[in-house]
């Protein structure tokens, strides 16, 4: 079942054409992966999804309703985001942050309630930040800061939730953690995942479906091994890939080829490139 | 079971009662201490029984100065001093700058203007003449304040702070150019307008200034969840199910309208705007459902006390409040930065 779906969804900025006629549907359940190069329109995608734009052509369902129809307040119980656009420049604590993910479940003037401590309690402690209650967010770093903007968007208790780099501030523990984490709720609880990231190489471990975006337009979608592959991403990226299977799980890997020509391996160093 | 940082409802009932306590106790010793000396344990005394007959204790010239002279300047004080207080951390949290504060969108330079050529023109006089000019000073300020702010996509903040800073820019110049072609007769009145001054206060002027506060603060009370998340940035607050244009224009209309109320009754009175949200923020956090009644009651409190030492600190004389909430209110909030922040 389509639980997000786009139809010929375009969006310009002024005059400048950021989106043209994207289309893709997202099944319940399903962890969906969105990558491109930088200003491919990735984020701007996640932000039509969640009403913060809107299109200028086409449409957006979320759970078949028309995301028109849909208020902000109800659709902040459906979406949890996971973003990088938060800095209060005053004081709050991360037990107080974790709990404005309840906001949308309270009405207006309604204090949280025993049920909203236990389940912002629960979200701190997947996310392993409960030794971190009392702490000053701005005291954070920035790993942590992430760890509890995700504990956030789980305490919304949402049925999708929209990751927009959400790993990129991490190590390479908390990027597995958190990703594990939300691969298990994926599976286990059917959380539907919309995950924008420039790591394709963890796109392409945990993603059902990729969609590979290009200047606005929808370059190719499918499992990651239809869509990571040397000549696509040598397409897309205007860069020398080597793309070959990890042979752990047989999924598609992507090595950056540091060469200043385009197949003049420095082998005799021993020296291939970097990792993504 | 986890530390419990976060504010509920009996938390904020209880830092609340301890604020009235300290508010009461405050107006109590307000009411006893000043020129004519009734001495402390005779003027409360005579609060417990002054209405009592027969119970001698306090003079009829002394309940005169009791309860006609003092008790309604110590009213007007605390009502004054919660308006711009709250209307403090509203811009605050608003504009989502720590150095925010009631006038900071241009509502004193309107009102000021406004109240100039009331005094300049006479209409001062008049009941409810300068508080009504003033007024419609700092609402045109609003207004030209918010068309300025207001863009294609909504309010934005940062074009209303501009906005804010160049139009009293503006205003201080019409300001010094009113001064300049003033008498010297209405150059005192004007002079003691702007520096704020609480000795004018009749009943009926603190009834109007009584109800337009209770009014305003419940509005903005109303919004103090959606103003925590706009703080945090404010595609984060849409993200969490706020209605930001919305909660912006409220928040900014009943902020103007508070200080706009306060700044017409007693003029320009700075420093308890800014500094009470930061003390209270400092104190209890930066939840506005506490941090907005404590604000309330606290900035009341605080400028009760300030008006009172403004009345006795020299003999025969009295000085203009805003001297006194600077004067004390700086070192202290040096105090508090040094202390809590380190």
């Amino acid at each position: 079942m389509s639980h997000v779906s786009l139809k010929k969804i375009g969006f310009r900025y002024d005059e400048a054409k950021v989106l043209g006629d994207v289309s893709f549907e997202v099944h319940k359940g399903e962890f969906f992966g969105i990558i491109g190069p930088n200003g491919s329109g990735k984020t701007t995608l996640l932000r039509i999804i969640d009403k913060i734009l809107s299109p200028c052509e086409g449409s957006v369902r979320i759970g078949g309703t028309d995301l028109h129809k849909v208020k902000r307040n109800d659709l902040a119980k459906i979406v949890g985001v996971v973003s990088q656009d938060f800095a209060p420049p005053f004081p709050f604590t991360v037990h107080e942050i974790v709990m404005m993910g309840r906001s949308p479940h309270l009405g207006k003037l309604r204090f949280e309630g025993e049920e909203d401590l236990a389940i912002v309690e629960r979200a701190m402690e997947m996310t392993d930040i409960l030794s971190l209650s009392g702490r000053p967010f701005g005291d954070l770093s920035g790993g942590e800061m992430q760890r509890v903007l995700i504990a956030r968007a789980l305490a919304q208790r949402p049925e999708i939730i929209l990751l927009d780099e959400s790993t990129a501030h991490l190590d390479i523990k908390h990027q597995i953690d958190f990703l594990n984490l939300i691969r298990s709720l994926n599976r286990r609880e059917g959380l539907t995942v919309i995950a924008v990231t420039h790591d394709i190489n963890l796109a392409s471990l945990y993603c059902d479906r990729i969609l590979l975006l290009s200047r606005g337009i929808v370059h190719s979608m499918g499992t990651p091994g239809e869509v990571i592959t040397e000549s696509s991403i040598e397409d897309v990226y205007e860069t020398k890939v080597l793309v070959d299977n990890n042979p752990k799980n047989g999924v598609p890997r992507v090595t950056l080829l540091a060469s200043e020509g385009h197949d003049n391996l420095r082998s005799s160093s021993g020296w291939e490139g970097d990792y993504i | 079971m986890m530390k419990q940082s976060i504010v509920t409802a009996s938390k904020v009932i209880r830092v609340s009662f301890i604020l009235i306590l300290a508010l009461f106790l405050s107006v109590l010793l307000s009411l006893v201490i000043g020129a004519a000396d009734i001495g402390l344990l005779r003027g409360l005394k005579g609060l417990l029984y002054g209405w009592h007959e027969g119970a001698a204790f306090l003079t009829d010239s002394e309940k005169t100065i009791l309860f006609s002279v003092r008790l309604p300047r110590i009213l007007f004080a605390a009502i004054v001093g919660a308006s711009l207080s709250s209307a403090g951390v509203v811009f605050q949290g608003l504009l989502r700058n720590p150095l925010a504060e009631p006038f900071i969108l241009g509502v004193s330079g309107g009102a000021a203007v406004g109240a100039i050529a009331g005094i300049l023109l006479g209409i001062a006089a008049l009941p409810f003449g300068l508080p009504l000019l003033a007024f419609l000073g700092s609402a045109v300020t609003v207004i030209l304040v918010f068309l300025v702010g207001k863009g294609k996509s909504g309010i934005n903040s940062h074009t209303l702070l501009l906005a804010g800073v160049i139009i009293n820019a503006f205003f201080s110049a019409i300001i010094m150019f009113l001064i300049s072609i003033s008498s010297s007769a209405d150059l005192h009145t004007i002079t003691f307008w702007l520096m704020g001054d609480l000795s004018i206060a009749y009943s009926r002027e603190i009834v109007v200034a009584g109800v337009f506060l209770m009014v305003s603060f419940l509005v903005v009370y109303a919004y103090a969840r959606p103003l925590n998340l706009i703080i945090g940035g404010e595609e984060t607050a849409m993200q969490l199910g706020v209605n930001v244009e919305w909660t912006k224009i409220v928040l900014f209309l009943a902020g103007s309208f508070m200080t706009a109320v306060a700044v017409s009754f007693a003029g320009i009175i700075g420093f308890v705007g800014l500094i009470v949200p930061h003390m209270m923020r400092m104190l209890l956090g930066s939840d506005h459902r506490l941090l907005m009644p404590a604000s309330f009651l606290f900035g009341a409190t605080f400028l009760v006390v300030a008006d009172t030492i403004a009345r006795v600190m020299i003999p025969h004389a009295e000085l203009p409040v805003g001297v006194v909430t600077a004067l004390c209110g700086a070192p202290y909030f040096i105090y508090l930065l040094k202390t809590r922040m380190a």
